[in-house]
């Protein structure tokens, strides 16, 4: 779809939805505005669910503690809605600051268990706090003003809750398409990839949280002011699984998932309550859950990835320019050849009562290309893993550029100038080969959360954006950046890897097992891709199983067996090398 | 507060803490084999106080329709997806599995409603009635999405909840049960009465805590079921059928849902949708072991009820609140000792 008929279908879609209110009927307008209001919520967990891979089943309390918020500042004391508006941001951010740096660092099934105990610890505290109702809750909220005029009619309000609605989308669209948004969408499929990256996969979790919590209050806001009356049951446990029903149902990977499933549950809703109580009358109330239940689990057995996607596959893919040229990112200075950049003392790791390394020693050279191989078992991956902070030694020091780093995580490690490749593809499939590659930019750019949302990032973008392009041309993928990276052969997805890695601009790449599961043109092209990165003054660290495409183009092998060093040096000197031959060949004749 | 209350609240404490121990065991023994959070196990700890009450009564529980319908839909199932399979000769054994065995203690209860059976006896049908829930089921929900994600497996337990508290309404009514007790004795220690219903409770949940460990330890099945956990894959080539496995350890945490229904009955006032704030109570217990050791979730739940009773007596309106809230410490500690492996969402 060309740029044009998107906008025109984009200005129509506005024209129709903001004229509603004049060809409607109040009661249509009235399903609108909570099809909005609940969209909203749903919107926060499009970004935490499907985005970020964080399910919770909370979200409708962040949604009480603004509506509280409000109805407490504004039928309570007395003061404005935009007060309470103020207040209730406030209030739930922190709450879900601090509920998320207690529960994030858990993840998965635990957080979102979390989420259900902390909700219903939420809801019983409406319940029983007589300064706010109790379970009778606050009545009589004044309505919103905008200047003089007050937004009481449902045709009025209707506007404030769509244009929050839209306001909120662009924001999150524009934030996803961003430095920080890669990094959240990056999430999902677990830590070791993002914190190899330097990207601190608990402050993105964090701020994550806190946004969706925010979108639930903006919600919980619109909401009080809507019925103009709070009280506990809207916010229970039930609430919040709708909410997370609507997101599912919609498409939790996409925003306008959020307005679909909203729109399908509210309107069910409204049918069911029509229908169930002349099929079975007096049972309806029951029924009603009973219903969506049971169609929510259907859905997710039949079609999880929601309803967007079906729709998705009738519209053309629009055409994507390749990224402009632009300003090449600032680089690091590479130090002075020859320099030791990397001393490995002394490490040794355990596992139980397994000493997987054992007492090893190395110096890694500024400049060189140096090779870690041995027989299967000999350690090797371990001895990658403690380097880049995977692991952390039992024992021995690592020194870095001058720095102490045996004991900083991934993360830290990362952002002091190592990249690092896996020896199991690390990548993220569903993620375009420049988004995958974007990602390795994320500890040279500085763009946060408010400059992604508001974007004031694109000029910094677009130079992140021509680095990666140049980094796929590099590796020989940049005819396709607009692929899935899960869509290439395994070959090529190794390569992406180093382009991810040096699209970080490191001082040492650290590859492991760069040229497995290539083909001997891809192996050739690899090592003169990894000869001329030598040539321009970055330091290499391998693991390597392939003798040939080790022996043409290292300058030093350390040789590991059985967790210990066996011997170091120059090509020549470990292929004579009787104890390396022993330990390939078993035994020389 | 002296010493007497809290020695009271304490033994009180230990008595729903035992009936959490039962829940939270049931739930990590589900969710190490089947990596389900199996989320309506307290509804159907519910469900069973309500079937014992309903035939203490000389009514027809709920329970027997309940079994019916599931019994119905999960033959359904199973007839068709043998019949896409074109294995339609396996039809019998699923007749016999999902239809017949579930059915026949939902006949016996049907047939003998209105007659008051001897107290053992209802207990019996009542555990016999409950049994074939869980599996059934696992069959219907879970079984076709037996590859799913955890957390994808928990946002369907959450809807499964909701479905299982609606129909429970709809069985049960909206009336609270509470049944007569089994033991007439209390028994003064230390200065305190303990009633033996508390004695009888804490009792069972050793014995049954023992049972278990038995099982594990010394039965091929038992060790099945824990080579299942650690490595499905390993498990299934060596010829452990993950299928079974998920429905023993289902039957299994039924057993222990039973007990605990039956256990609860005669101390709390059940309704309908009791079971799942005793659910998710026991679910603190199974947090604190970590979802994987069961001796430290015993000792979380019994934390969790001790907890609760000091709570009710401070502040009843935030028992629960208080309860909910011990969690965020729990998490934090746990956050920092759980070796938690990375989980890769394959997508």
């Amino acid at each position: 779809m060309s740029r044009q008929t998107t906008l025109a279908v984009g200005a129509l879609v506005l024209v129709v939805l903001f004229g509603a209110p004049l060809y409607l009927a109040p009661f249509t307008i009235t399903l609108l505005n909570y099809i909005g209001v609940y969209a909203l919520v749903a919107l926060g967990l499009v970004l935490l669910t499907g985005n970020a891979g964080m399910v919770s089943f909370g979200q409708a309390s962040f949604m009480g503690i603004a509506a509280y918020a409000t109805g407490w500042t504004s039928a309570v004391m007395g003061y404005s809605p935009w007060l309470g508006l103020i207040l209730a941001l406030v209030a739930t951010g922190l709450i879900a600051a601090i509920l998320g740096a207690v529960t994030l660092r858990l993840g998965g099934h635990f957080l979102s268990l979390s989420t259900i105990a902390w909700g219903l610890a939420i809801y019983f505290s409406f319940g029983n706090i007589p300064g706010l109702g109790a379970f009778d809750g606050i009545p009589s909220l004044p309505p919103i003003s905008i200047g003089n005029l007050a937004l009481i009619e449902s045709g009025q309000i209707f506007y404030l809750i769509w244009i929050a609605l839209l306001l909120s989308m662009l924001a999150i669209h524009n934030l996803l398409d961003s430095r920080v948004g890669r990094a959240l969408r990056a999430l999902r499929g677990g830590n070791a990839l993002v914190e190899s990256l330097g990207i601190n996969a608990l402050r993105v979790r964090l701020a994550t949280f806190v946004i969706a919590a925010l979108c639930a209050a903006l919600s919980g806001w619109l909401y009080a002011h809507m019925g103009r009356f709070v009280s506990p049951t809207p916010f229970d446990v039930t609430a919040s699984i709708i909410a997370l029903m609507m997101a599912m149902i919609g498409g939790a990977g996409y925003l306008l998932g959020a307005v679909i499933g909203a729109a399908i549950i509210v309107l069910l809703k409204n049918g069911i309550q029509d229908i169930l109580p002349r099929i079975a009358p007096g049972a309806s109330g029951q029924l009603e859950v009973v219903v969506f239940a049971s169609l929510f689990i259907l859905f997710l057995q039949r079609a999880r990835n929601g309803i967007v996607p079906f729709i998705a596959q009738w519209i053309p893919e629009p055409h994507r320019e390749r990224p402009p040229p632009a300003d090449a990112l600032p680089r690091q200075t590479q130090p002075a050849k020859g320099t030791a950049l990397m001393q490995v003392e002394a490490v040794n790791r355990r596992f139980g009562g397994l000493i997987a390394v054992n007492d090893v020693s190395f110096e890694v050279h500024a400049g060189e290309i140096l090779a870690l191989i041995g027989p299967n078992g000999a350690g090797k991956t371990t001895m990658f893993n403690l380097i880049t902070g995977a692991l952390t030694p039992s024992g021995g020091r690592i020194v870095f550029a001058g720095k102490d780093i045996t004991k900083s995580g991934a993360c830290d490690i990362a952002s002091s100038g190592i990249a690092r490749t896996f020896q199991h593809v690390k990548l993220r499939p569903k993620m375009t080969l420049i988004d995958n590659v974007l990602l390795g930019t994320y500890g040279r750019t500085k763009s946060g959360f408010i400059r992604s949302a508001l974007r004031l990032d694109r000029a910094e973008e677009a130079r992140s954006r021509h680095e990666a392009m140049r980094q796929l041309d590099r590796v020989g993928l940049g005819d396709r950046p607009y692929e899935l990276a899960g869509n290439l052969p395994l070959g090529n997805q190794r390569v992406l890897e180093i382009a991810r890695a040096l699209a970080a601009d490191p001082v040492l790449l650290v590859l492991d097992e760069p040229a497995a599961g290539l083909r001997r043109q891809e192996k050739l092209a690899l090592a003169e891709l990894l000869r001329t990165l030598r040539a321009e003054g970055l330091t290499i660290l391998l693991v390597e199983h392939d003798m040939e495409f080790v022996m043409g183009l290292v300058d030093r092998i350390v040789v590991m067996e059985f967790g210990c060093k066996l011997c170091e040096g120059d090509p020549d000197t470990v292929r004579t090398d009787t104890r390396v031959q022993e330990a390939y060949l078993g035994g020389v004749a | 507060m002296n010493a007497q209350i809290a020695a009271i609240l304490t033994l009180d404490g230990i008595a729903s803490g035992a009936i959490y121990v039962l829940i939270a065991i049931g739930f990590v023994l589900i969710f190490a084999v089947t990596r389900i959070i199996f989320v309506p196990f307290g509804d159907i700890t519910a469900f069973t106080a309500l079937t014992l009450a309903s035939l203490e009564n000389k009514h027809l529980p709920g329970t027997v329709g309940m079994v019916a319908v599931l019994a119905a839909m999960a033959t359904l199932m199973e007839i068709f997806s043998l019949w896409r399979k074109g294995t339609l000769g396996r039809v019998p054994r699923a007749l016999l599995f999902y239809l017949i065995l579930p059915l026949i203690p939902a006949g016996v209860v049907w047939l003998t409603a209105g007659t008051l059976l001897p107290t053992a006896l209802r207990i019996l049908l009542t555990v016999a009635v409950i049994l074939p829930i869980p599996p059934l089921l696992n069959r219907i929900v879970y079984q076709p999405i037996a590859d799913a994600t955890v957390l994808l497996l928990l946002i369907v337990s959450v809807a499964l909840h909701f479905a299982m508290s609606g129909l429970g309404l709809l069985f049960f009514g909206p009336e609270g049960v509470r049944t007569q007790g089994f033991v007439d004795y209390t028994a003064i220690i230390a200065g305190t009465p303990v009633s033996g219903q508390a004695i009888l409770i804490l009792g069972s949940a050793i014995f049954f805590s023992f049972l278990l460990y038995l099982f594990f330890s010394f039965t091929l099945t038992g060790k099945a079921l824990h080579a299942t956990a650690l490595n499905r894959t390993g498990a299934r080539l060596m010829g452990i059928r993950p299928q079974q496995a998920c429905t023993i350890a289902f039957l299994l945490g039924a057993l222990l849902a039973a007990i605990s229904g039956i256990l609860i009955a005669p101390v709390n006032t059940i309704f309908y949708d009791s079971g799942f704030l005793i659910g998710l109570k026991s679910f603190v217990g199974a947090i604190i072991g970590g979802m994987v050791s069961f001796p430290v979730t015993a000792i979380g739940s019994m934390l969790v009820g001790i907890l609760e009773s000091f709570a009710a007596f401070l502040s009843s309106p935030f028992k629960d609140v208080i309860v909910f809230s011990i969690l965020i410490p729990v998490l934090l500690w746990r956050s920092y000792t759980l070796v938690h492996a990375e989980d890769e969402d394959e997508e």
